[in-house]
């Protein structure tokens, strides 16, 4: 307890919000801008700019294919980016990290490499309710070509795993569990590694979503012992249109390539092309060298601060308005599993999403309203959507204050 | 009146509003006292489908006019129904047609009118013209 306080107190949160800019501004003429739609993408702090910046100004030129002094270094900033990720995600070996566009892209490429090579007809890919689309399409895709079926796990009513009704689904004809680490709607933090070591039981591989838990939790690949974790990189402080994919040795060398061209190739001939080593064999043509090495920085900064007082920091503006959102009349979180990052959707009495939405908009408040991709977990919940907000690192208990203050104000609109 | 006065009279009342707040109560009074959309109206052939809010839109020809009825599930986006009926509600088709919606834009209200808002109005308003066209077609 005394660790926790400490973490707190040590915790100096107007300092690193000079390191974002963005935050600094007032939004509609006259509110400073209140940031709370960290779900959807985080802000970016100037180390991470900054590194872009700086690589295309002094080190820019194609990676891994130059004999030449720019191309070395380039190629070097780009795979130390990558070992920097395999830390991160306490990968065993960096030919297990793949740079992807981000989680969606990385889910993509086990779909289709993994669903190809694996999936039979009438087989079973097991999607919690609670996925993002993200999450659930690609394996639709998928699955609607060769005959077999995404199936979904149900939740209760606090947005839990049904974790008996998980057990009961795990079965000869399942072929993979998907699920997500956090998730994006409701906040939960599912026991992944207890449904990872159930599904193992059965020889089911699991890919994990991290697109949620990368920026709020220390992830451990290999103690969690998944098959494949993925994760967005704009996510966690990072630049857009980057990502990583973790993918265990094995299934990265028994599934096919994703894409074909340049870089994932061995040799070529009009006869026969062999594939290029881990990860290469995942990387076709030229990738987002900038992002990547930015990405690299993200993770620096993240580890600079500490991921655990982060999450420490994020817990305290989760209780302090989750507590303060409760005490308006007709509140209802949806979302309350025991275990949660710090993201809290909710809905006040009647009042759409976008109403609401809408009023704290033009308070300078940025919050999410919709389904937040997630339409069949609001079918589970028989609601239209939800406003969301979502915590990141510099967001401050001054900021939960005038999302209340927004909160009021719409309760007395529409109330 | 025409499509083009109603407007000018909806930008006139407008005019007198001093902040958003106030802006904004007015099209949440205009959502809440907008003429109820029959039940029967409220149908998947009527719904207009975004992905924050929904608009049901039912229209109907009366001589060369169009008549429209209209709802949605968000008050805000109700109240802007509502502006919409009071412009192009019982027009004549080929008015509605060619009709030129202005005045969203000059009441400062033109981010409900963005794509990326995805409220239904945008498409609503597609659907009005379509509507118009095609009661042009049957009676031409």
């Amino acid at each position: 307890m005394e660790d926790a306080v400490l973490i707190h107190e040590s915790y100096d949160v107007d300092r690193l919000r000079e390191d974002f800019p963005v935050l600094e501004q007032t939004v509609y003429g006259k509110y400073p801008l209140v940031y709370l739609d960290n779900g959807a993408s985080s802000q970016k702090p100037k180390q991470v700019v900054e590194t872009m910046e700086k690589y295309y100004y002094h080190h820019h030129a194609n990676i891994h294919r130059g004999v030449h002094y720019l191309s070395q270094e380039a190629t070097t900033q780009y795979e130390v980016a990558r070992d920097k990720a395999r830390d991160f995600m306490n990968a065993p070996h960096s030919r297990e990290v793949l740079f992807t566009k981000g989680t969606t892209d990385g889910i993509n490429l086990v779909a289709y490499s993994y669903g190809r090579k694996y999936l039979q007809e009438g087989d079973v890919v097991l999607v919690s309710t609670m996925e993002h689309h993200s999450n659930i399409v690609p394996w639709q895709i998928v699955c609607e070509e060769i005959g077999a079926k995404v199936v979904p796990i149900p939740i209760n009513e606090a947005g839990e795993i049904d974790q008996e009704a998980y057990a009961s689904m795990l079965g000869p004809k399942v072929r993979m569990v998907a699920v997500n680490h956090v998730s994006n709607t409701l906040g939960t933090i599912n026991p992944v590694k207890d449904m990872i070591a159930l599904a193992h039981q059965h020889g089911i591989p699991v890919l994990v979503d991290g697109a949620q838990s990368a920026p709020h939790l220390t992830i451990d690949v290999q103690d969690l012992d998944c098959d494949f974790y993925a994760i967005s990189g704009h996510k966690m402080y990072g630049p857009t249109g980057t990502g990583i994919l973790y993918g265990k040795e094995k299934w990265l060398d028994a599934i096919p390539p994703y894409q074909g061209g340049g870089e994932m190739i061995q040799t070529v001939t009009f006869e026969k092309t062999t594939y290029n080593e881990l990860p290469h064999k995942f990387e076709a043509g030229t990738p987002n060298i900038a992002g990547g090495i930015a990405l690299g920085a993200a993770i620096d900064y993240l580890n600079s601060i500490g991921l655990d007082r982060i999450a420490a920091h994020e817990n305290d503006l989760l209780e302090y308005t989750t507590k303060a959102l409760l005490e308006v009349e007709g509140m209802r979180i949806i979302g309350t599993a025991a275990n949660k990052a710090s993201v809290i959707s909710f809905l006040i009495g009647d009042i759409h999403p976008y109403d609401a939405g809408t009023i704290l908009d033009k308070m300078g408040i940025a919050v999410r309203t919709g389904h937040h991709c997630t339409e069949p977990l609001m079918n589970r919940f028989e609601i239209p959507g939800t406003v969301r907000a979502s915590f990141g690192l510099y967001n401050t208990r001054a900021e939960a204050d005038r999302l209340l203050e927004g909160v009021h104000k719409v309760v007395q609109l529409f109330g | 009146m025409t499509i083009d006065q109603q407007q000018q009279e909806i930008i006139e009342e407008f005019s007198f509003f001093e902040d958003w707040m106030e802006k904004y109560e007015h099209i949440i009074e205009l959502g809440k006292e907008l003429e109820p959309l029959a039940e029967e109206h409220h149908i998947e052939d009527n719904l207009v489908k975004g992905c924050q809010s929904r608009v049901w839109l039912h229209a109907d020809q009366k001589d060369n006019h169009v008549v429209f009825a209209a709802d949605s599930d968000a008050v805000i986006t109700k109240g802007l129904v509502a502006l919409m009926m009071r412009v192009l509600n019982d027009q004549p088709a080929e008015e509605v047609a060619k009709s030129d919606l202005y005045f969203i834009d000059q009441i400062g209200l033109k981010e409900h009118l963005s794509p990326t808002r995805s409220n239904g109005l945008v498409s609503m308003v597609k659907k009005m013209k379509l509507y118009a066209v095609a009661y042009m077609a049957k009676s031409a």
